[in-house]
């Protein structure tokens, strides 16, 4: 399949980035990398901005400024469309086809077979609902069926906008399972979540808050930086300090940070501002 | 365009359709229900002097607007629905080319179209006496043509809607004008100049026309083909037009 322009280690070059929507500016200035068979996580509160850094990775985003490049090309050149498989954080499968046939036409547009679309349907733990419409699967259950549309593409990098939502535990831990048994294989995966415990999983961490990179490190580093182990806890310290030292002339935030912490265990609404 | 992705695209589409049994009954039964309400309607009227009967007239033209009306409902609703589950969002970011989504609404719901028309004209002819001096399978073919045109201008309109409630009131103002200036209440040749010309730059007038074309003669006619390349065209046309409203990339 294709080949990207200059292999390297960077998967994800994203240097200055503003956004701005609706007169609002959603990423003020965001610059990170992010390292091939990697397995990245987005974190932050809802509406802090993943989202739209995420769609400006794919590239479906309109930037103001700043620039993103993906896999050795700038996001959203049409030779990524073979290479880079992105989850949108509501479900988008066609709830009047059932899970294979969703599957099977994903597959067909990157050229895959009806085995390969049915493996990704079971990969997510859905064989036994292959025959099923999406309508009358449960939330957790479309979400997967989604999850399995973006894996059939076998992409070189996975942009997830919060793929855990509502699954149990169990799956939960497989999927994590999966995710870096992809890694293992040289994909590239960017995660987006709102729960702490899948934070210490990743990799390599990005805390995102008010359209501001509030951390890019290690969970390692960032325990070690903060002085605790509770990822949880390291994350309220790193957006307090941030808070204290505010990087520019904007005013202070009105949110406390008890309310933070309540807004990231809170379960997430199904449409956030993306 | 990818023959694959546009096969796979269409197929989609059609298994979407097969999933909804209550529109597919529908897209069968109710055209011929009204043709036989049209029917006995006209049983009484008597035939002007030197011309077809009034039920020959109408029913032939009716089978033209029944895929018309339909696709252009059900395309612009279907359209809407990819927009707003992100469906869309998520096929741009895919190899799919964007003709290829709208080539395959045109050639999945123009298949729809014709199936419709097809079983229409049979109810038409064989049930309820249609004549016309043309033959039904040039009658079925600009059915099919009109509901492929119906199909473009329904994923044209579906841009500008952003809810289902917009999308259908899209039908009184691309649709009924169409049906109004067509040629069937008042001959076109009947209207005010003014009237002529809104009906002269509407697609619609030329599938009537051509219908009427094979009412009327044995042969298929020199403007009865010039006609169906007209709406073909227009069809092509709004579909071009449709693709420039994908967009990639938004805010």
């Amino acid at each position: 399949m294709a080949t990207t322009a200059t292999p390297t280690d960077t998967a994800i070059d994203v240097r200055d980035l503003v956004v701005e929507r609706g007169g609002r500016r959603v990423l003020d200035g965001v610059s990170c990398a992010v390292g091939r068979g990697t397995v990245t996580g987005l974190l932050g509160p809802s509406g802090s901005g993943k989202t739209t850094l995420m769609r400006a990775v794919v590239g479906v985003q309109t930037i103001r400024a700043g620039r993103v490049t993906v896999l050795g090309r700038p996001a959203g050149s049409p030779a990524l469309r073979r290479t880079v498989g992105y989850l949108t954080q509501a479900p988008s499968v066609y709830a009047d086809l059932t899970v294979r046939e969703n599957a099977r036409y994903f597959a067909a547009l990157h050229g895959r077979g009806r085995a390969e679309a049915d493996r990704a349907v079971a990969d997510v733990g859905l064989a036994d609902a292959a025959g099923q419409l999406v309508a009358t699967l449960s939330g957790g259950q479309r979400s997967r069926a989604s999850l399995a549309c973006v894996l059939v593409g076998r992409p070189e990098l996975v942009v997830l906008d919060e793929p855990t939502v509502g699954q149990d535990p169990v799956l939960r831990a497989e999927l994590w399972t999966r995710f870096h048994a992809m890694a293992a294989e040289g994909t590239t995966l960017l995660v987006s979540s709102h729960v702490m415990d899948e934070a210490a999983r990743c990799d390599r961490l990005l805390l995102v808050r008010e359209g501001r990179l509030v951390a890019d490190d290690t969970p390692a580093a960032v325990r070690a930086r903060t002085g605790t182990d509770d990822l949880e806890e390291a994350f309220l310290r790193l957006i307090r300090a941030s808070e204290d030292h505010p990087p520019d002339r904007r005013a202070p935030h009105p949110q406390r940070p008890d309310d933070t912490r309540a807004a990231q265990r809170r379960r997430p609404g199904r449409e956030e501002t993306s | 365009m990818s023959p694959r992705i546009l096969a796979a695209t269409t197929g989609r589409i059609l298994r979407q359709l097969r999933h909804d049994r209550r529109t597919v009954v529908l897209l069968v039964v109710v055209p011929t229900v009204l043709l036989v309400l049209i029917h006995a309607m006209y049983a009484d009227q008597p035939t002007p002097p030197g011309q077809r009967s009034l039920f020959d007239q109408v029913a032939l033209v009716m089978l033209g607007f029944f895929p018309f009306v339909v696709m252009f409902l059900v395309t612009s609703i279907a359209m809407l629905r990819e927009r707003t589950s992100g469906t869309l969002e998520r096929l741009l970011t895919t190899p799919l080319r964007r003709l290829d989504l709208l080539f395959g609404y045109g050639i999945a719901f123009g298949l729809a179209g014709a199936v419709q028309a097809g079983i229409a004209s049979a109810a038409a002819y064989w049930l309820l006496g249609l004549r016309t001096a043309g033959s039904i399978r040039l009658v079925v073919l600009i059915a099919a043509v009109n509901a492929v045109l119906a199909v473009a201008l329904g994923l044209l309109c579906s841009a500008f809607a952003r809810t289902e409630f917009q999308a259908v009131q899209f039908m009184p103002v691309v649709v009924l004008p169409q049906v109004l200036l067509c040629g069937l209440f008042v001959p076109r040749g009947q209207m005010a100049g003014w009237l002529q010309a809104i009906s002269d730059v509407l697609p619609l007038s030329y599938a009537v026309e051509a219908l009427q074309e094979v009412g009327a003669h044995a042969e298929p006619t020199g403007l009865m083909w010039r006609d169906l390349v007209i709406v073909a065209g227009s069809a092509v046309v709004a579909l071009v037009l449709a693709a420039a409203t994908l967009r990639r990339r938004s805010g």
